[in-house]
């Protein structure tokens, strides 16, 4: 995974500089600051309304409206499971539950110890479901031994 | 020796090792000492052979899939030295039965071309629309698409003519084209294919749009879901700025056009028309009140051509071919081809593209081959998550827009989805109201409220709470949606539900009750 840089006051501006310009620059700003921390440091919220010249409040409604933004670091690696129609068809519910009894991990929870789970709905690959992205690499036609695999390898790797 | 190798660099393709194979086949031709070029081209659709690796020779391209790593020494071996067939050698790939039986004019290109050349692009018959459509000017482009017969491809089925003749008519000092990129149904990818195999198609077709209607910026909002689609369209549009094709100057005309990026953040409701321009505009997702439409006042306040992706990549072939040949495919009011996604538990999923009016069945039988475990197939959802499952008794439905609203359903943007007998349509009924539950933007109380009520009341018709009396509360639920939401998503996630009621009553038996009766 690409690790994400700590909380940084100066690159946030520097970022938040970057796009002020562009047509509807608060989605463009907030993805840039998210690329680069992980998530939406609250500190970030006035200089951006100030440069954009609206409300804080008007900042932080955008930032709760979007199930992207996050309002603390991941923990290691983001496996973004897809649970909608088509991957249920194949069973990614018993996935879930797989990931529940197996290695104490519930979708959204973030308490995945080395590995967040977070529920999708849809990837666009579901001639291949059940369908997954991990930490933005696609993967189809996962089953319990491939999210076992998955799941050693993050915690291995977690501090 | 000079060997072309393709591999796909489609998302679905890398999701099953694409790269893998691809790094393999580089390695096993410097061991060899073979010439191999490795070009990495969209999908062809044929979802259950990926990786497929075709190799161009004299007979054409040949291919191979699923290929894996350890495929690749027999598959040099076979093709380079013996001649032999390899056992996953599939012949011709142009003959292959799945492709061969399919009508493609919008995906003709997707999985033949180098994605990012624009001179493969030409070669393939690419810019042809968009130079016919700066040779005979906006009107006559209107009419051309109007005479095409061409819907909105998103789902809603608009006629895509009269959607540019108003905002054409409407005077501004800026208009905007903007591509609806956010394709959230399950069960659909068609969007994301020609944003990875054939991006060139959807900026050609964008820029035809901003000619016909005068705008001189377009915008196009893609999904985060697809991180690979959003680079590789990236790429496409600096390639057409250095060609010339975006710009002050579209084609050496007097038209100015560009295109920006610009990415969802993973909000469902934003593939709904006027919830995605109010997230462009930097705000909250949440839809406006209709009229005004967007046609007159749209982005930031100024008439707007609004348009699925496969609406906008299917005009170029309509101004290369002229509207009336578009026309001569389809049934009744659904004129044209619809690339239909084949998805779910199916063996041989992927992109079908035939006109209007092919039957369910055709997809999820003859194309599809059944169910991918083998089990019988009991219910099919067609259109998305608002659409409705159809029981196999009405898989004889054609697939057009009027023949699915009068079967309770909808087309929605071509997606089909198939279910084994281990589905439970009271559980598929309850996610349908729990997503709309998750999704929905808050801006009107039927959906909003209606949504979380709704799964409330299947869950006690279920444990046997006044189930009949529950049942007959939701169906009243059901048409106040209806008939009272702002937008698509309070609106149509009814049709689930209710299909799953008048199809499959008896998965909603009490839970007590049905397993006395078995």
């Amino acid at each position: 995974m690409t690790r994400k840089q700590a909380w940084d006051e100066g690159l946030a501006g520097r970022l938040i500089e970057a796009h002020e310009g562009a047509d509807g620059a608060l989605l463009p700003i907030l993805h840039a600051l998210h690329d680069a921390f992980g998530y939406i440091d609250r500190a970030a919220i006035a200089p951006i309304a100030a440069a954009l010249n609206i409300s804080k409040a008007d900042v932080h409604g955008v930032v709760s409206f979007y199930h992207d933004f996050r309002d603390a670091p991941a923990q290691g690696p983001v496996l973004k499971l897809c649970r909608a129609e088509s991957c249920q068809a194949m069973g990614c519910e018993d996935l879930v539950e797989h990931l529940r009894d197996a290695h104490g991990l519930t979708p959204d929870r973030g308490d995945g110890g080395g590995l967040s789970v977070e529920t999708v709905y849809c990837l666009g690959n579901c001639a291949l479901s059940p369908a997954a992205l991990l930490d933005g690499a696609p993967i189809g036609r996962l089953t319990a031994a491939k999210l076992d695999a998955l799941v050693r390898q993050a915690r291995e790797a977690a501090p | 020796m000079k060997a072309k190798v393709y591999v796909p660099g489609d998302s679905a393709a890398l999701s099953v090792g694409a790269d893998r194979v691809a790094a393999a086949i580089a390695k096993e031709a410097a061991r060899r000492g073979l010439d191999v070029t490795i070009l990495r081209n969209g999908s062809r659709g044929l979802f259950w052979l990926e990786p497929l690796v075709e190799i161009e020779g004299a007979a054409g391209r040949l291919a191979y899939g699923p290929i894996e790593e350890e495929d690749v020494a027999s598959l040099f071996d076979a093709h380079f030295l013996s001649g032999r067939a390899h056992p996953k050698a599939l012949g011709r790939i142009e003959d292959h039965p799945y492709l061969k039986r399919q009508q493609r004019l919008l995906f003709a290109r997707c999985g033949v071309t180098d994605p990012l050349s624009i001179d493969d692009y030409r070669r393939h018959g690419g810019l042809k629309g968009l130079e016919r459509a700066l040779a005979i000017g906006p009107a006559a482009i209107v009419e051309e698409v109007a005479a095409s017969g061409l819907r909105g491809r998103g789902g809603a089925g608009f006629p895509a003519g009269i959607k540019w003749r108003t905002v054409a008519a409407t005077a501004a000092a800026q208009k905007y084209v903007v591509c609806n990129a956010d394709e959230g149904d399950s069960g659909t990818f068609a969007d994301r294919m020609i944003m990875e195999g054939d991006p060139f198609a959807l900026i050609e077709g964008m820029a035809i749009a901003a000619i016909a209607v005068g705008a001189t910026k377009g915008f196009i909002y893609i999904r985060s879901e697809y991180p690979h689609a959003f680079a590789k369209f990236n790429e496409a549009l600096a390639v057409a700025r250095k060609a010339g094709l975006l710009g002050r100057s579209v084609l050496g005309s007097p038209h100015a056009f560009d295109i920006e990026t610009r990415l969802g953040a993973g909000a469902y409701i934003c593939g709904e028309e006027t919830s995605l321009l109010e997230s462009l505009e930097g705000k909250r997702g949440e839809v406006r009140a209709k009229p005004p439409v967007p046609a007159i006042s749209g982005l930031f306040g100024k008439p707007t051509a609004m348009n699925n992706v496969l609406t906008f990549a299917s005009t170029p072939w309509i101004l290369a071919h002229g509207g009336k040949a578009y026309a001569d495919y389809g049934m009744g009011r659904s004129r044209g081809t619809q690339p239909f996604q084949l998805a779910g538990n199916v063996r041989h999923g992927g992109l079908v593209e035939l006109a209007f009016g092919a039957a369910i069945r055709t997809l999820v039988e003859d194309f599809g081959g059944g169910t991918r475990s083998g089990r019988p197939i009991r219910a099919v959802q067609v259109g998305g998550p608002l659409g409705a499952y159809f029981p196999t008794s009405l898989l004889d439905t054609p697939l057009d827009y009027e023949a699915m609203l009068q079967a309770k359903g909808m087309l929605g943007h071509g997606g089909i989805v198939v279910f084994d007998d281990s589905v439970n349509l009271a559980r598929q009924a309850r996610f349908a109201f729990e997503f709309c539950a998750k999704e929905s933007c808050g801006k009107c109380t039927p959906c909003r409220i209606g949504s979380t009520r709704g799964f409330e009341t299947i869950d006690k018709i279920v444990a046997g709470k006044n189930a009949e009396a529950n049942i007959a509360l939701v169906r009243d639920l059901c048409t106040v949606m209806t008939d009272a939401s702002l937008c698509a998503l309070g609106g149509l996630t009814p049709l689930p539900v209710l299909s799953a009621l008048d199809h499959f009553a008896e998965d909603f038996a009490p839970r007590p009750n049905r397993i006395a009766a078995e």
